[in-house]
C-alpha cells in the first residue's frame, strides 16, 4: 500500500518537474514568436520613416541598406513644403474631413436613431434595402456620381467631394444603432413622463448618453477622407494640383510619370511619415473611446 | 442581424420567403391604391379637389399653409417635367432607343426651304435623366398619395366632430411623434442622389453597349437586351468574357477565403498568446501589432509594393531579385501568395484587437465549470473559448468575407492587378492578381473602357456577395435560435 502511495506522489512531483519544464519551453517559444512578430510588423514603418530622414542618396532605390555616402537630415521635410504643394493639400484635406465629418456624424446618427427608437411602417423595409444597397460595390456607380456632380456642375470642387463622402452616409448606421439599441427604454419613457418630445430626448437624453460611438463616429469619418484616392481621383481634374488631397498628391507624386519615382520617394515618405503621425496619434485617441464605448457602454444597462 | 422576411414564417427558405414577401408588398400597394380610391370617391368634395389638384382640399379646409406647400410643389412637378424631365423620361421610356440623332446635323426644313441645324442627342444624358426623372416622379407620387390621404384624414377628424391640423400642429407632429421623418429626410436625399440614382444608371448600362465604340455625344449607345449578360459566358474567341471572368471568380473566392480565415485565426492565436496570464509586456506587443494599421492604407500598402519591388530593399538585403510581386510563372503563384502574406499584416491586428475584447468577456462561470471537471487549458481553449469566438464572431467573419471580395485598395496597391500573364490578358485588360472589382475598375478607367461590361461584373458581385451573405445568415441563425450563451 505504502509503496503505491509513494509511487504516485513522486509521479507527481515529475510531472510537476515537466510541467515547469514545459513552462520554460512555451515562454520561450512565445517570447520568440512575439519578438519575431513586431520587428516584421515595425520594419516596413521603420524603413519608411528612414527614407524620409535619408538626404543622401536622394533616389527611390539604393543597393544597400545603409549606403557609403549615406547622410540624414531634415532636408525631404524641406522639399515637401517648398517644391510640392503638400501644405495646400494638407489644408484641402483638413477642410474636406471636418466638413464631411460634421455631415456624415449628423446623418449616421439621426439614421441609427430613428431605426433604433423609433418604431413605423417603413423601418424594415428601409433596412432591408440599404442592406441590399451595401452588397453593390461602393465605386461600381462612380461614373454615374461623377456624371450626376457634373450635371449639378460640381466636378473638381471640394464641395463635390464632401457630398460624396457623406451623401451615403445613411448606410453606415449599423454600429451607432447597435449602441442605441443598448439604452434602456426607460430613460425614455421617464423623460416622455416630463413631457419631453422625440426631438429633445434625442439630443438631451440619448446623444449625451452616447459619447464613445458620438466620438468613435466623428473620429472614422475624419479619418475617411485621408486616405481615399479612388473617388478623389474621379473628382478632382489631373490638371490642378493646388485642389488635390493628401493621399491624391502623395499617390501621384510618386506614380505620375516614369522618372517621378526616384525623383520624389524619399520626399514621398516624408509626407508619408507625417500623415502617419497625424493619423496614427488619432486612432490611438479613437482606441480608447472604441473599446471603452464597445465595453462598457454596451454593459451598462 | 434583422430577418430578411418581414411577413413569412421563419421556417421557410428564402426563395420562399422572398415570394411571399413580394405578394404580400404587392397586397399592401393594391390595398393602398384601392383605399384612395375609394376614399376619393366617397370622399368630400374637398377630398375630390385634393385628387384633381394638391392642396386645393387642404385650402379649402383652411390649412393655408400646407395647402399652398402642396400646390407649389405640384406646380414645380408640372414645370420640371414640361421643361426639362418629360422630354428625357418619355425617351427613355417609350422610345426603345437611347436617342437616334448622332451629332449636330443639318436637316433640310420643307416649310422654311433651307437647312436648319438639329442639336445632336446624347444616350448619356437620356439614361441618367431619365433615371433622375423617373425618380422624381416616383417622389411626386409619395406626395401626392399623402396630400389625398391627409385630406381623408381631415374628412374623418370633421365627422368626429374635431377640428383639423393647425400649420402649428403639423410642424410639432415632425419634431415628436413623426421625428423619424425629420430625421431620416436629409440622410435618405443623400442615399437616393448618391447611391440608389447611380446604381440604377449603372445596372441600366449593363444592358446597354455602352464602351469605348459607343461614347456619345460623337457615337451613341443603345439598348442590347441581355446580350452582355450572354457575353459574360460566352466563350467566343477574343471577345467572349467566359474563360477570364471564370478564372478571376475563382482567384477572387480564393483569395476571400484564405485573406478572412488565415487572418481571422491567426488573429485570434497571437490574441491567445499576447493574453497569456504568464505573458509580460503585452502593451509593448500589443501596440507594435497596431502601429501599421493605424496608417493609412495607401502609405503602408504602396511602401510595402515598393519594398517588395523586383529592386526594392528587400532584394537588395537578400542579394537576391526575386519579383515578389511581379513573377508570372505558375500562374503568378508567388505574387498571389506574398499579396496573402501582406494582407496578414495588415489584417492580424484587427481580429487580435477585437479577440482581446472578446476574451474578457467569456462568462467565467463556464470556464471555472470546465476547470472544477478537469479540463486542461488546451480543452479549455478548443471547447469552450473556440466556439464562444466563433459564436460571437459569426457576422463579423461574413462582413470579412464579403468585404475581401470588395478588397480594392490590397490588390490595387501592391500590384495594380498586374502581372499580366498571358493567359489572363486579353478581354477587359484583365490581369493576373485581378479580383472582380479591380478589374471593373480598370474597365472603367482604362483607355478602351468597357462601361457595359463592367456593369455586368459589377451585378455579379452583387450576387456573390448576396448569396453568401443569405446562406451565412441563415445558416448563422439557425446556431442564434438555440441561444446557448445568452
Amino acid at each position: 500500500m505504502e509503496n503505491i502511495a509513494n509511487a504516485e506522489k513522486r509521479r507527481e512531483k515529475q510531472s510537476h518537474l515537466g510541467q515547469k519544464a514545459l513552462n520554460h519551453v512555451t515562454d520561450t517559444v512565445v517570447y520568440i514568436v512575439l519578438t519575431v512578430m513586431g520587428i516584421l510588423w515595425i520594419l516596413p514603418i521603420c524603413y519608411m520613416v528612414y527614407t524620409a530622414f535619408r538626404v543622401t542618396p536622394n533616389t527611390g532605390i539604393i543597393n544597400k541598406l545603409f549606403p557609403d555616402n549615406l547622410e540624414l537630415g531634415f532636408g525631404n521635410f524641406g522639399k515637401l513644403f517648398t517644391e510640392t504643394d503638400f501644405p495646400i493639400w494638407f489644408g484641402n484635406t483638413l477642410k474636406i474631413a471636418a466638413c464631411s465629418c460634421a455631415l456624415t456624424t449628423l446623418f449616421t446618427l439621426m439614421t441609427a436613431y430613428a431605426l433604433s427608437r423609433m418604431r413605423f411602417k417603413m423601418r424594415k423595409p428601409l433596412m432591408n434595402v440599404m442592406l441590399v444597397l451595401g452588397m453593390f460595390p461602393g465605386f461600381m456607380s462612380m461614373i454615374a456620381v461623377y456624371f450626376i456632380l457634373k450635371a449639378m456642375g460640381l466636378t473638381n470642387s471640394h464641395l463635390a467631394l464632401i457630398l460624396v463622402y457623406s451623401g451615403s452616409a445613411a448606410m453606415g448606421y449599423y454600429i451607432s444603432k447597435g449602441f442605441f439599441d443598448t439604452i434602456p427604454r426607460s430613460l425614455e419613457e421617464a423623460a416622455i413622463l416630463d413631457g419631453a418630445s422625440q426631438w429633445t430626448i434625442f439630443w438631451r437624453v440619448i446623444l449625451p448618453l452616447s459619447k464613445p460611438i458620438v466620438v468613435y463616429t466623428i473620429l472614422t469619418s475624419f479619418i475617411g477622407p485621408w486616405g481615399d484616392f479612388i473617388f478623389v481621383n474621379v473628382i478632382i481634374n489631373n490638371t490642378s494640383p493646388e485642389k488635390f488631397t493628401v493621399a491624391l498628391g502623395l499617390y501621384r507624386l510618386i506614380n505620375s510619370d516614369q522618372g517621378a519615382f526616384s525623383k520624389w520617394f524619399t520626399t514621398f515618405c516624408a509626407g508619408a511619415t507625417i500623415i502617419a503621425i497625424v493619423i496614427g496619434g488619432l486612432f490611438v485617441f479613437m482606441q480608447k473611446y472604441y473599446v471603452s464605448g464597445v465595453t462598457s457602454g454596451a454593459v451598462k444597462d | 442581424m434583422e430577418s430578411i422576411g418581414t411577413a413569412a414564417a421563419p421556417k421557410q427558405n428564402f426563395f420562399a420567403r422572398f415570394w411571399s414577401n413580394l405578394k404580400f408588398t404587392f397586397k399592401r400597394l393594391w390595398e393602398r391604391i384601392r383605399s384612395v380610391v375609394m376614399a376619393v370617391v366617397h370622399g368630400s368634395l374637398a377630398t375630390k379637389m385634393s385628387f384633381l389638384f394638391m392642396g386645393v382640399g387642404q385650402i379649402m379646409r383652411k390649412q393655408y399653409v400646407k395647402g399652398i406647400l402642396y400646390a407649389l410643389l405640384e406646380v414645380l412637378f408640372i414645370l420640371f417635367m414640361a421643361f426639362f424631365g418629360g422630354n428625357y423620361l418619355f425617351k427613355f421610356l417609350f422610345s426603345g432607343h437611347l436617342g437616334t440623332v448622332q451629332e449636330t446635323e443639318q436637316v433640310w426644313d420643307d416649310a422654311l426651304g433651307q437647312y436648319v441645324s438639329v442639336p445632336g442627342e446624347n444616350s448619356m444624358f437620356i439614361l441618367l435623366y431619365g433615371v433622375v426623372s423617373l425618380v422624381v416622379l416616383v417622389l411626386f407620387v409619395i406626395a401626392w398619395g399623402m396630400n389625398v390621404k391627409g385630406s381623408v384624414n381631415n374628412d374623418r377628424l370633421l365627422a368626429e366632430g374635431k377640428p383639423v391640423n393647425t400649420f402649428k400642429q403639423d410642424c410639432a407632429l415632425y419634431i415628436n411623434r413623426k421625428f423619424y421623418v425629420t430625421l431620416l429626410l436629409l440622410p435618405l436625399i443623400g442615399l437616393t442622389v448618391f447611391t440608389v440614382m447611380p446604381l440604377v444608371f449603372m445596372i441600366l448600362i449593363a444592358f446597354t453597349n455602352y464602351d469605348y465604340q459607343h461614347l456619345p455625344p460623337s457615337k451613341l449607345f443603345d439598348w442590347v437586351g441581355f446580350s452582355n449578360f450572354a457575353n459574360l459566358f460566352s466563350l467566343a474567341e477574343g471577345t467572349g468574357f467566359a474563360k477570364v471572368f471564370l478564372l478571376i471568380l475563382a482567384w477572387t473566392i480564393v483569395w476571400a477565403f484564405v485573406a478572412t480565415f488565415s487572418n481571422y485565426f491567426l488573429g485570434i492565436i497571437v490574441a491567445k498568446i499576447i493574453n497569456r496570464p504568464r505573458t509580460k509586456l503585452k502593451k509593448l506587443w500589443r501596440t507594435l501589432l497596431v502601429i501599421p494599421i493605424a496608417i493609412p492604407q495607401f502609405i503602408t500598402l504602396l511602401m510595402m509594393s515598393k519594398i517588395l519591388d523586383g529592386d526594392g530593399i528587400l532584394n537588395k538585403i537578400l542579394g537576391t531579385t526575386i519579383y515578389w510581386l511581379a513573377d508570372t510563372q505558375y500562374l503568378s503563384l508567388l505574387p498571389r501568395i506574398t499579396i496573402i502574406l501582406v494582407n496578414m499584416w495588415i489584417g492580424i491586428p484587427f481580429t487580435m484587437l477585437m479577440t482581446t475584447g472578446i476574451l474578457m468577456n467569456i462568462p467565467q462561470d463556464m470556464l471555472e465549470a470546465a476547470k472544477l471537471d478537469g479540463a486542461n487549458s488546451w480543452q479549455l481553449f478548443w471547447k469552450i473559448e473556440m466556439p464562444y469566438i466563433f459564436h460571437v464572431t459569426t457576422p463579423y467573419l461574413i462582413t470579412q468575407f464579403v468585404g475581401n471580395i470588395n478588397n480594392f485598395n490590397v490588390i490595387w496597391l501592391l500590384t495594380g492587378g498586374g502581372p499580366a500573364d498571358s493567359i489572363h490578358y486579353g478581354v477587359g485588360n484583365s490581369k493576373s492578381t485581378d479580383l472582380l472589382v479591380t478589374w471593373l475598375y480598370r474597365m472603367t478607367t482604362d483607355t478602351n473602357v468597357q462601361y457595359a461590361m463592367a456593369s455586368v461584373i459589377g451585378i455579379a458581385v452583387f450576387v456573390i456577395c448576396g448569396l453568401v451573405s443569405l446562406i451565412t445568415y441563415n445558416r448563422s441563425k439557425a446556431v442564434t435560435q438555440e441561444e446557448e450563451y445568452q
